[in-house]
C-alpha cells in the first residue's frame, strides 16, 4: 500500500459527525478521500466552504474522528493512536490555522507560547529559551516580542509567531489550513515568501490547505481538488491549472477573477459560456 | 545553533512580573474599587481580630442598661437585653464573614472542578452534571435553607456548608460556559498539537481564561451568602445566642417603634460590606475583563502613522461634481476613549455618474469602508464626519437633518453589507425582512409588499422565492443570504448602490454569480455602485473605474485600464504585485539530494 | 414545538419526581419522636405508639415515601402532624397573598427594567451611568435590608402604609392595595436591579450588529428599529435572568412576609419548617418546586417564541 516517498499517505479516509441525538444518522463530511505527501514537498488542496478540507487536516492531527479508511504517516497507521503516542508524533506533525486572532491565546506572552512546545517535549527551560530566541529570529521578529501579548501584534506577525511554534520541534510535515487566508494581501504574499524560505532550508513537507486557488498554484508541487467530501482532481499544479480535466476544478479556475482587465473580460466569457446558464 | 541569545533570556526572565503590575496599577486608578477593597480589608481584620477588639462580653446582659445610650465605654450604647451594641458589632463581623467563607469555599470546591470538566471533555459527565446543577437551580434557596435547618438543626455552620451547595452551580455554569467555549479556540487545537498533556492544557489555556471571571464572581456571591445568611439569622434561625449581624437586625426590628437607631449599626456593616463586595467585583471586571476576553478581532490597526504613505500625488479634485455622487474633502473621525479625535479618513475626493461603477480599493484599516458608511450617514458609535462634502443627486447629506438623510437610504442610495449572515436579524423570517421598508417607505400594502418581495427574490436569482420567503435566516446558505440582502438594497428601487467588500466572505463560484448579478442589475436598471473591495480581480471584472485607498487617503485614481495595467503610484504598483494571478505555478517536485537540518 | 413542550414537561416530571424523593428521604433521617413530641412528655408510651402508627411512621422510610406519594398523586397531601390542617388547604388558603405579591413585583420589574434598560442602552452618557449606579446600589444591599429601611421611612416614620397585617383583595382593595404596595417594592428593587442591568446589557450588544446597521441603511426610523428589532433581540437574554429572579424572589417572598406579617407561603413555611412538620414541608417544597418549573416553562416558551434558532433545540 505504501507509495515510494511518501511521507503522510490519507487511504480512503472517512469522516462523519453530529450523531450525537440518538435519533440523528451521523453526518458524513468526507466519503472516502486518498492523498499523499513526500518528503519536502508540499501539497495543496484546494476547495470551498463545506468542502471537508479543513476536517481532513484535522484528521491527520488526530483532532477529527476517522470512522473508515487510514492515515500512514512514515509507513505507520497513526488514525487510531492512543492520546500518549499522538502526542509523541507531535514531534513530526504541526500545524498552522487560519486565524491568526484565535490561534494564540490572548493571555499568554508570545515566549511562553512558543516555548510550550518544547517543554512538552522534554527540553529544558535553558534549551527552550536558547531556542525560541533562533525561532523569532527566524520568523523576522524581533527577540522582544517573547514578553508581549498576542495583541500587541497585527495579523501577519501572530501569523509569523503561529509559523514559529509549528517549527520549534524541527517537525517533517506542517498542516498549514488557510494559514495567509485572513491577511492583507502585501502581508499574504511575505508570509509565502517566508513558507517557502523555510521549507528551502529545512526539506520540511506542508499540506497547503486553501481555498484560494492562486495562493495554492504559487505554493504547491502537486495539488488535490476537493468538492463535497471528495477528491475530484489530483495533479502537478502546473497541471491542475493550465489544464484541469474536472469541470468542477474548471469552474472554480474560471470563477477566481484576475486584476488584468482584459484577460478576466476573455475568462468571464468563458465562464458564462460554460456555466452561467444555471441559475439556482 | 551554539550562540546563546543574551537579550531573549533576559526578556523571558522578566516577562513574569512585568504583566500583574501593570493590572494592579490599573485597579489603583479606581477610587471606588480601592475603597472598596480597604473597607473589605478592614471588616476581615476586624472579624480576624474580634477576641481582641471586642470591648465586652457580646452576650454579657444588664436589664438595667437596657436602650441604654451610648457613653465613653459603650460606644455605641446597649440593646434590648440591655448587652453592648459594639461588642456584637464586631463579633458579629467574625461570623458573617467566616460564614460566608464555609459557603464560598464550600461553592468553589463543588463548582470550579465540575465546571472544567463538564465544558473541557463534554459527554455524559456534562449531561449528568448540568442536569444536577439545574435540578439545585429550581430550588429556591432560602425554602431548602429552611427545610434543612428542621433536618439538621439549628447548625450555622452546617446551614453554611448548604448554602455553599445551593451556590455553587453559579460558578459551574460560569465555568462550563466559559470552557465550553475556550475548548473550540483554535489556541487550544494547537495546544493538543503541540504535545500537551490534557491537564496542561486546562491548567494553562483554560484556567488562565476563567481565572479573572471566577475572582469577579466570588466578590458576587459572597454578597449573595452574607446576605442569605444575614436574612437566615434575621428570621432567627440562628442558634440561640450568637452574636450576627442578621440576629442583630431582628432584634432591632422587634423594637423598631422604640428605638429605631439601633437598625442603625447592624444595618450600616452589612450594606457597607455587601456593597464593597458588588464594587470591588464591578471594578476588578473593569480591570481583569480585557485580558481574559478574546481579542477584539481586525481591530484598527492605532499606529497607522500617515508618514508612511507616499506624498499622494494629489489626485486633484475634478471641476465638476458627479451627477449621481460626489465626495469633496471627506475627513471621518473617531472619538477615542481619552477624549481626543482619531481622524481615519483624510480628505477624500470620489465622483460616480449614473450607471457607473467605481471600486474603491485597499487593505484593511484603509478607511474605505468608514467612506462608504459616511455616504449613508450609518457610522459607527464614535464615529463623525469631521469636514468635507457628500453630494447624492445634488443633495448635500452633510449636515443633513438625520430625517431628511433617512429618506434618502433605500430610496435613493442603499447599502450592501459584508457578512451575509449577520446583517439579517436572526428573529424574522426573510419575507418579513424585505417587506417591511416596502410597508414602512412605500406604504404598500401587505398582499403588495409580499407580491414585490417575491418579484425580487426572483430578480436575484433564488430558485424557490416561495420557501425563502418563509425561511429564517439560519435556515438559507450564505450565499443566498448575500442575494437576499442585495434583494434587500434593491427593495425600494435605489439609484446608488453601496456595496462594502459585498463578495469577500463567499466561495469563489458564489462570488462569480453575485458578480454577474451586480453587472446585470446596473445593465437593467442604470444603477450606480460604489463597491468597497480588497480584491483587484473584483475590480478587473465589475469595475469602469477605480481609486485606490491607502490609510485614509486616495493616492491614485482613473479608469480600471490606467490603474490596473499602467499604475503610477507606488502603493497600487505593490498591490498588483502582491497579487498572485500572473505569477507561474510552481514547478514539479524533485527529490531532495542534500539533507540541511534547521 | 410540541415535541420541545412534551420533553421539557417530561424532564420536569422527573425533576419533581427526584426533588420530592430526596426531600422525603432527607427530612425523615433525623429520627425524631414525632408522637412523643405531639402527646408531650407525659404521654404514656402505648399511645404515643398508637400516634405514630397513625402517623404511619412505624413503616419503613421507603415505605412512607411511596405512601406518600401515592396520595399526592391522587391530590391528598395529607394533614398537619401539629395543627391537623389539611395541607392542601392551608397552602391554597395562602397562595394568593404570595401571588400577589409575585405577580406585583414580576410586573414592576420588567416594566421598569425594560423602560431603564431601553434608556440607557440606546442613550448611553448619563442615562447609562445612571443605570448602571441603580444596578450596583440594588445589588449590593441585601433585599431585607432595604425592607427594612422601607419600613422603617416609610412606615414608621412617613406612616404613608401599615407596617404590617394583610388585607383580602375582596374585603378592601384599597386596604389590600395598601398592605401589599410596602413589600412589592421592597422585593422589586433588587431584580429591578439585576434585570434592567441585562436588558441595557443585550441593548448594546445588539444596537452593534450588522443587521441593525443594514436596518439603518434601508430608512428605517430608529424607533421602528429599537422597538420591533432590537428589542425582540434583546428580550430572550433579559427574560431567562427574570426567570431566575423568580427564584430568588421565592426566597425574598419569605423574609418580606415574615417582616410585614403577610400570611403567605413563605412566613408559613419559617413557622412550619422550624417544627420538622414533614406533611407541610414537602407540600411547600412541592408548590414552589412546582412554580419554578411552570414558570422556566414558560421562559423557554417565550425565549423560542422570539428566538427560531432555538425552536430547533
Amino acid at each position: 500500500m505504501t507509495r515510494e516517498n511518501s511521507l503522510l499517505e490519507v487511504n480512503d479516509v472517512r469522516v462523519a459527525f453530529g450523531s450525537k441525538g440518538f435519533r440523528k444518522s451521523p453526518n458524513e463530511v468526507l466519503h472516502g478521500v486518498s492523498l499523499d505527501v513526500r518528503e519536502g514537498e508540499t501539497m495543496g488542496l484546494v476547495g470551498e466552504s463545506g468542502s471537508g478540507k479543513t476536517t481532513i487536516g484535522r484528521a491527520i492531527l488526530g483532532l477529527a474522528p476517522v470512522s473508515g479508511g487510514e492515515i500512514l504517516f512514515q509507513g505507520k497507521r497513526i488514525d487510531n493512536l492512543s492520546a500518549r503516542h499522538r502526542r509523541s508524533l507531535s514531534r513530526d506533525i504541526q500545524v498552522v490555522f487560519q486565524d491568526p486572532y484565535t490561534s494564540l491565546n490572548p493571555a499568554i506572552s508570545i515566549g511562553d507560547t512558543l516555548s510550550e512546545p518544547l517543554l512538552a517535549q522534554g527540553y529544558t527551560s535553558r534549551d527552550a529559551r536558547r531556542r525560541v530566541g533562533q525561532l523569532l529570529d527566524r520568523v523576522s521578529l524581533p527577540a522582544d516580542a517573547l514578553e508581549r501579548l498576542p495583541r500587541e501584534f497585527s495579523g501577519g506577525q501572530r501569523q509569523r509567531v503561529a509559523i514559529a511554534r509549528a517549527l520549534a520541534i524541527s517537525p517533517k510535515l506542517i498542516v498549514c489550513d488557510e494559514a495567509v487566508s485572513a491577511l492583507d494581501l502585501t502581508t499574504q504574499r511575505t508570509v509565502l515568501e517566508l513558507l517557502l524560505e523555510i521549507q528551502e532550508q529545512t526539506g520540511v513537507s506542508y499540506l497547503f490547505i486553501s481555498h484560494d486557488l492562486a495562493v495554492v498554484r504559487y505554493m504547491s508541487h502537486r495539488i488535490s481538488v476537493i468538492y463535497r467530501g471528495d477528491i475530484v482532481e489530483t495533479g502537478t499544479a502546473r497541471g491542475v491549472t493550465d489544464n484541469p480535466q474536472n469541470p468542477y476544478t474548471r469552474k472554480l479556475l474560471l470563477s477566481a477573477p484576475i486584476a488584468q482587465p482584459a484577460e478576466q473580460a476573455a475568462r468571464r466569457a468563458a465562464y458564462e459560456r460554460e456555466f452561467a446558464s444555471t441559475p439556482r | 545553533m551554539s550562540d546563546p541569545i543574551p537579550d531573549s533570556t533576559a526578556a523571558i526572565a522578566l516577562a513574569p512580573t512585568a504583566r500583574p503590575v501593570t493590572a494592579f496599577r490599573r485597579f489603583l486608578s479606581k477610587p471606588l474599587a480601592v475603597a472598596a477593597a480597604i473597607v473589605l480589608a478592614l471588616v476581615v481584620l476586624v472579624a480576624i481580630f474580634a477576641p481582641l477588639l471586642a470591648p465586652f462580653d457580646p452576650g454579657a446582659s444588664s436589664l438595667k442598661d437596657a436602650f441604654g445610650p451610648a457613653d465613653g465605654t459603650h460606644l455605641l450604647g446597649f440593646d434590648s437585653a440591655g448587652r453592648d451594641v459594639f461588642s456584637r458589632l464586631i463579633w458579629g463581623a467574625q461570623n458573617t464573614m467566616s460564614g460566608a467563607g464555609i459557603a464560598l469555599i464550600v461553592a468553589l470546591v463543588l463548582g470550579i472542578p465540575t465546571g472544567l470538566i463538564a465544558g473541557y471533555y463534554g459527554r455524559w459527565f456534562d449531561s449528568a452534571s448540568s442536569w444536577i446543577v439545574n435540578l439545585v437551580m429550581s430550588l429556591p434557596a432560602m425554602v431548602v435553607l429552611l427545610a434543612s435547618r428542621a433536618i439538621l438543626g439549628p447548625t450555622v455552620w452546617v446551614l453554611m456548608i448548604v448554602m455553599g451547595v445551593l451556590v455553587a452551580p453559579s460558578f459551574f455554569r460560569l465555568v462550563r460556559g466559559i470552557v465550553g467555549n475556550v475548548r473550540n479556540e483554535l489556541y487550544v487545537d494547537a495546544a493538543r498539537v503541540s504535545g500537551l498533556r490534557d491537564w496542561r492544557i486546562i491548567g494553562r489555556h483554560v484556567f488562565i481564561v476563567v481565572r479573572a471571571p471566577i475572582i469577579i464572581q466570588v466578590a458576587l456571591v459572597a454578597g449573595v451568602a452574607i446576605g442569605l445568611q444575614a436574612g437566615l439569622e434575621f428570621l432567627g434561625i440562628s442558634s440561640g445566642d450568637t452574636p450576627t449581624w442578621g440576629a442583630m437586625l431582628n432584634e432591632a426590628f422587634q423594637n423598631i417603634q422604640r428605638a429605631p437607631l439601633l437598625l442603625l449599626w447592624p444595618g450600616l456593616a452589612l450594606g457597607l460590606t455587601s456593597a464593597s463586595l458588588v464594587l470591588l467585583a464591578s471594578g476588578l471586571s473593569d480591570v481583569l475583563g480585557e485580558r481574559g476576553a478574546p481579542a477584539a478581532r481586525r481591530r484598527k490597526n492605532k499606529n497607522a502613522a500617515p508618514a508612511d504613505v507616499v506624498p499622494s500625488t494629489s489626485v486633484p479634485a475634478p471641476e465638476t461634481r458627479g451627477a449621481l455622487l460626489s465626495i469633496r474633502d471627506l475627513a471621518v473621525s473617531y472619538e477615542l476613549a481619552d477624549g481626543s479625535d482619531r481622524e481615519v479618513v483624510h480628505g477624500i475626493n470620489l465622483d460616480i455618474e449614473p450607471g457607473e461603477i467605481l471600486g474603491l480599493v485597499g487593505e484593511s484599516g484603509s478607511g474605505k469602508s468608514q467612506t462608504a458608511f459616511s455616504i449613508l450617514g450609518i457610522l459607527p458609535e464614535g464615529g463623525s464626519v469631521s469636514r468635507g462634502s457628500v453630494t447624492i443627486q445634488g443633495t448635500e447629506v452633510i449636515g443633513l437633518a438625520e430625517k431628511k438623510h433617512r429618506e434618502l437610504r433605500g430610496t435613493v442610495v442603499a447599502y450592501v453589507p459584508q457578512e451575509p449572515m449577520s446583517n439579517l436579524d436572526p428573529s424574522f423570517t426573510i419575507g418579513d425582512q424585505l417587506a417591511e421598508p416596502l410597508r414602512v417607505r412605500l406604504g404598500l400594502s401587505k398582499q403588495a409588499a409580499k407580491a414585490r418581495v417575491l418579484e425580487l427574490l426572483q430578480m436575484v436569482e433564488i430558485a424557490d422565492p416561495a420557501r425563502t420567503f418563509a425561511a429564517y435566516p439560519h435556515e438559507i446558505s450564505g450565499g443566498m443570504a448575500q442575494r437576499v440582502l442585495i434583494a434587500g438594497a434593491m427593495s425600494c428601487d435605489p439609484d446608488l448602490l453601496v456595496a462594502d467588500e459585498p463578495t469577500t466572505a463567499l466561495d469563489v463560484t458564489v462570488q462569480a454569480e453575485v458578480l454577474s448579478l451586480l453587472r446585470r442589475l446596473r445593465a437593467d436598471r442604470g444603477i450606480g455602485v460604489l463597491i468597497v473591495t480588497h480584491n483587484l480581480g473584483v475590480v478587473a471584472d465589475l469595475c469602469d473605474r477605480v481609486a485606490v485607498m491607502q490609510q485614509g487617503r486616495i493616492v491614485e485614481q482613473g479608469t480600471t485600464e490606467q490603474i490596473l495595467v499602467t499604475p503610477e503610484h507606488p502603493y497600487t504598483r505593490q498591490l498588483l504585485g502582491a497579487a498572485l494571478d500572473g505569477v507561474d505555478a510552481r514547478p514539479e517536485w524533485q527529490p531532495r539530494s542534500t539533507e540541511v537540518s534547521a | 414545538m410540541i415535541s420541545f413542550l412534551i420533553r421539557r414537561l417530561l424532564a420536569s416530571i422527573v425533576l419533581l419526581f427526584v426533588i420530592s424523593a430526596i426531600t422525603f428521604l432527607l427530612l425523615s433521617a433525623p429520627h425524631t419522636d414525632v408522637g412523643r413530641v405531639l402527646l408531650g412528655q407525659a404521654a404514656e408510651q402505648s399511645l404515643v405508639d398508637a400516634k405514630n402508627a397513625e402517623l404511619g411512621l412505624n413503616q419503613p422510610v421507603l415505605v412512607q415515601y411511596l405512601t406518600w406519594l401515592g396520595n399526592a398523586l391522587r391530590g391528598d397531601l395529607g394533614s398537619s402532624w401539629f395543627t391537623s390542617e389539611n395541607v392542601l388547604s392551608a397552602i391554597g388558603n395562602r397562595i394568593p397573598v404570595t401571588l400577589s405579591l409575585m405577580v406585583g413585583v414580576t410586573l414592576i420589574t420588567a416594566v421598569v427594567s425594560f423602560a431603564l434598560g431601553i434608556w440607557a442602552g440606546v442613550r448611553r452618557g448619563a442615562a447609562d451611568r445612571f443605570v448602571q449606579i441603580i444596578g450596583v446600589v440594588g445589588y449590593a444591599l441585601p433585599g431585607f435590608l432595604v425592607t427594612l429601611i422601607m419600613v422603617l421611612v416609610f412606615a414608621v416614620q412617613l406612616r404613608w402604609f401599615p407596617a404590617i397585617g394583610y388585607v383580602d383583595f375582596f374585603t378592601s382593595p384599597a386596604g389590600w392595595l395598601s398592605t401589599v404596595t410596602l413589600p412589592i417594592l421592597a422585593l422589586s428593587v433588587g431584580s429591578i436591579a439585576g434585570v434592567s442591568q441585562q436588558v441595557r446589557a443585550s441593548v448594546i450588544e445588539v444596537m452593534r450588529k450588522d443587521y441593525v446597521r443594514t436596518l439603518r441603511s434601508r430608512g428605517l426610523s430608529p424607533r421602528r428599529i429599537i422597538f420591533r428589532h432590537v428589542l425582540r433581540n434583546a428580550s430572550a437574554p433579559a427574560l431567562t435572568v427574570l426567570g431566575m429572579q423568580f427564584v430568588g424572589m421565592l426566597g425574598g417572598a419569605v423574609i418580606v412576609e415574615q417582616i410585614f406579617g403577610l400570611p403567605g407561603i413563605g412566613s408559613m413555611t419559617v413557622s412550619y419548617t422550624t417544627r420538622g412538620d414533614i406533611p407541610i414541608i414537602m407540600g411547600l417544597v412541592m408548590f414552589t418546586v412546582i412554580g419554578v418549573v411552570v414558570i422556566n416553562l414558560l421562559v423557554d416558551v417565550v425565549v423560542s417564541w422570539l428566538n427560531p434558532k432555538a425552536r430547533l433545540a
